[in-house]
């Protein structure tokens, strides 16, 4: 029972993080139709922006509120880095064919990659230290490296707040998306580019806005599994790319173009990981996203969440 | 057509006879000949789906390990089972073997190609790209976990049909076989496109096209258009394979068959020849395949900078030559059109 949930804990712990980089494809999904390969290096960047801020301000052991400090530069830098990639890259493609606009995002995600490595360098980096940072009220103050153990279970306060923050931050962007005018404006124009701008929507605004709400919050999952861990991988390393195509694998489980699907997918493939890995064997950890790929294109290819869309010509 | 096909081939096939006596076995020069050809055959099969179909596989690099490790199998377990001994094997029955061996892996390639585009291929394009990379990494997880590459000594504990599954799991293959040879690759050069290039003027290709074109358009004249997504797919999937098996019996195999050399920056690799090449053109995906084969060994040196330079290349064609540096038309046709 304790193995369970364990297995459990971190399965939320882990499919929360693919549900904060899942929203950014599915959003750039929706309103586009393609799969956004760079989103994955925009949530390296994430991880590396913070490791150098942190080095630049000094902060080898931050408090609480300098995390936070930290989240929002990252979620900045990596809100600029998605806008300066659409209006580069993918804006003078709007009318080209999906499929080129598909090699452009793969160029793209190279570029990001191999300049990343130039930059970055190419080794295995140290982030910052979370053994000054605490957390709480007067007596309920905890710090965010502290392990506790409940019912068996090893809970690490950094992976709570990780979840907790994910979570907060979608829950902002449904806030967003579902009750304000801007929402309203990005799900106009992800029905029909032409009649959205029509309608006087500022249809190239709009998808500007939805590419920097999206990095920033691919931002703010690089910041948050690089605290988790404690450490992170070089620029080019495949992981990273193997985090995004989970993530958009958790969109196309859960309805790819839908918000909540994206949570839900998300959290039921960060599970089935982690079952997999405890049950059956760590091997094939990678390789279960795939499988409930294709498990959910034959049995319902629009995903959990998602309608049926039939193609008009 | 053979009148006009007959002096190229025969050119080519002097070329490779010529070569194979001048250039030494074993050497930096074959070596480079080899990955030349090797590319050819990804890139041009790779074009068949890409170009001509206009779908969108990003997985090539898991067809040839199917095809690379389905082959090695052939020669090293098969010869073990035919001959008692799993070194090289010369004359008659080493050709058939090596001949055999490229037919599995080719057709093993094509299995996997079709269970994984049966589902994919139905649904929207883009579903493809990301079916094909995550099969690419399933078959690179699997083969990581596989156990090592049993010895002649060994080989009596496992039973005969247990012993394919014994593929040397992270470490590679070890102990292919120098099969392959520069005839052997540009005869596989030779029959890839050659079947490429009659294939787009075939009724299939016309197809092809069409689904490319429009597939909605496509559709409603009574194209089967999942059907021909699947030929096409399955007919890249078994080229990559036969790639793959040719790849697996270079001087060096064991370290040439590790999974890692399989991994989706191949599958990139693969696809930016084909980009750049033009998708829909023939000769050139093969022309750009030997360019940038070329450019990587002369870019050793910097090769930091080696793929930052590929990437912006990538999206500057994609921006101001969308369909690539040749289009869909062929070498020929352009130097003819500028004549006239």
């Amino acid at each position: 029972m304790a193995a369970f949930l364990q297995f459990l804990f971190k399965g939320i712990s882990v499919g929360s993080l693919y549900a904060l980089l899942a929203l950014g494809y599915t959003m750039v999904y929706g309103i586009l139709s393609f799969i956004n390969f760079a989103h994955s290096d925009v949530f390296m960047l994430g991880a590396f922006f913070t490791w150098r801020f942190a080095g630049a301000f000094g902060l080898d052991h931050p408090s609480s509120v300098q995390v936070a400090g930290l989240l929002l530069m990252a979620m900045a830098a990596c809100a600029v880095t998605g806008f300066l990639i659409e209006r580069l890259a993918y804006r003078p493609l709007r009318h080209a064919p999906r499929i080129n606009v598909l090699i452009t995002a793969i160029g793209v995600s190279l570029l990001i990659e191999n300049v990343g490595q130039l930059v970055f360098g190419k080794s295995v980096v140290q982030f910052p230290s979370l053994s000054e940072a605490s957390i709480g009220f007067g007596k309920h103050t905890v710090m965010m490296d502290d392990t506790f153990t409940i019912g068996g279970v090893n809970v690490r306060v950094v992976e709570v707040f990780a979840v907790a923050a994910s979570i907060a931050l979608m829950l902002a962007l449904q806030w967003m998306v579902y009750r304000t005018k801007v929402g309203r404006a990005m799900r106009a124009v992800s029905v029909d580019h032409q009649v959205a701008g029509l309608m006087g929507i500022p249809v190239d605004r709009i998808i500007s806005l939805t590419f920097i709400i999206g990095s920033a919050l691919a931002g703010a999952g690089g910041l948050l599994v690089g605290f988790t861990y404690g450490q992170i991988k070089q620029p080019a390393d495949a992981s990273w790319i193997l985090y995004g195509l989970k993530a958009f694998i958790a969109a196309v489980i859960g309805g790819i173009g839908n918000l909540p699907g994206a949570m839900l997918g998300g959290l039921v493939l960060g599970l089935s990981e982690q079952f997999v890995a405890g049950y059956v064997s760590t091997t094939f950890r990678d390789a279960i996203a795939f499988a409930l790929l294709i498990l959910i294109l034959l049995v319902r290819p629009s995903g959990i969440l998602g309608r049926r869309v039939v193609e008009k010509v | 057509m053979l009148r006009r096909a007959l002096l190229p081939i025969l050119v080519a096939a002097v070329a490779v006879v010529l070569l194979s006596l001048v250039v030494p076995r074993d050497s930096y020069a074959e070596k480079i000949l080899f990955d030349i050809g090797i590319n050819i055959v990804l890139a041009v099969s790779l074009n068949m789906v890409n170009g001509l179909c206009g779908q969108f596989s990003i997985g090539h690099a898991g067809f040839m390990a199917v095809g690379a490790y389905a082959s090695i199998v052939v020669t090293y377990y098969g010869g073990y089972a035919l001959w008692g001994e799993v070194g090289k094997h010369a004359g008659l029955g080493g050709l058939g073997i090596y001949l055999v061996s490229i037919v599995v892996g080719g057709l093993m390639a094509a299995v996997a190609g079709w269970l994984v585009g049966l589902p994919s291929l139905r649904l929207r394009g883009d579903y493809l790209a990301i079916v094909t990379l995550g099969f690419g990494e399933i078959i690179r997880v699997l083969l990581q976990a596989t156990p090592g590459v049993l010895y002649p000594s060994e080989m009596a504990e496992v039973p005969g049909l247990l012993r394919p599954l014994h593929l040397g799991g992270a470490l590679g293959f070890s102990h292919g076989q120098s099969y392959n040879s520069i005839a052997w690759t540009y005869a596989m050069v030779a029959l890839t496109v050659l079947v490429a290039y009659r294939l787009r003027e075939s009724t299939h290709g016309r197809a092809f096209l069409a689904v490319r074109e429009n597939e909605i358009a496509a559709e409603a004249m009574g194209v089967n258009t999942t059907r021909y997504k699947v030929i096409a797919f399955v007919l890249a999937a078994f080229f990559a394979g036969v790639a793959g098996a040719l790849f697996a019996h270079q001087l060096g195999a064991g370290t040439a068959s590790r999974p890692e050399e399989f991994n989706f920056m191949k599958s990139f690799e693969v696809v930016i020849m084909v980009v750049l090449g033009g998708m829909g053109s023939v000769s050139g995906a093969a022309v750009a395949a030997v360019a940038l084969t070329l450019l990587t060994e002369l870019l050793r040196s910097v090769q930091d900078y080696r793929m930052i330079a590929y990437a912006l290349l990538l999206i500057l064609v994609m921006i101001l030559r969308p369909s690539g540096l040749f289009g869909t038309r062929e070498i020929w046709t352009i130097w003819r059109r500028k004549k006239a």
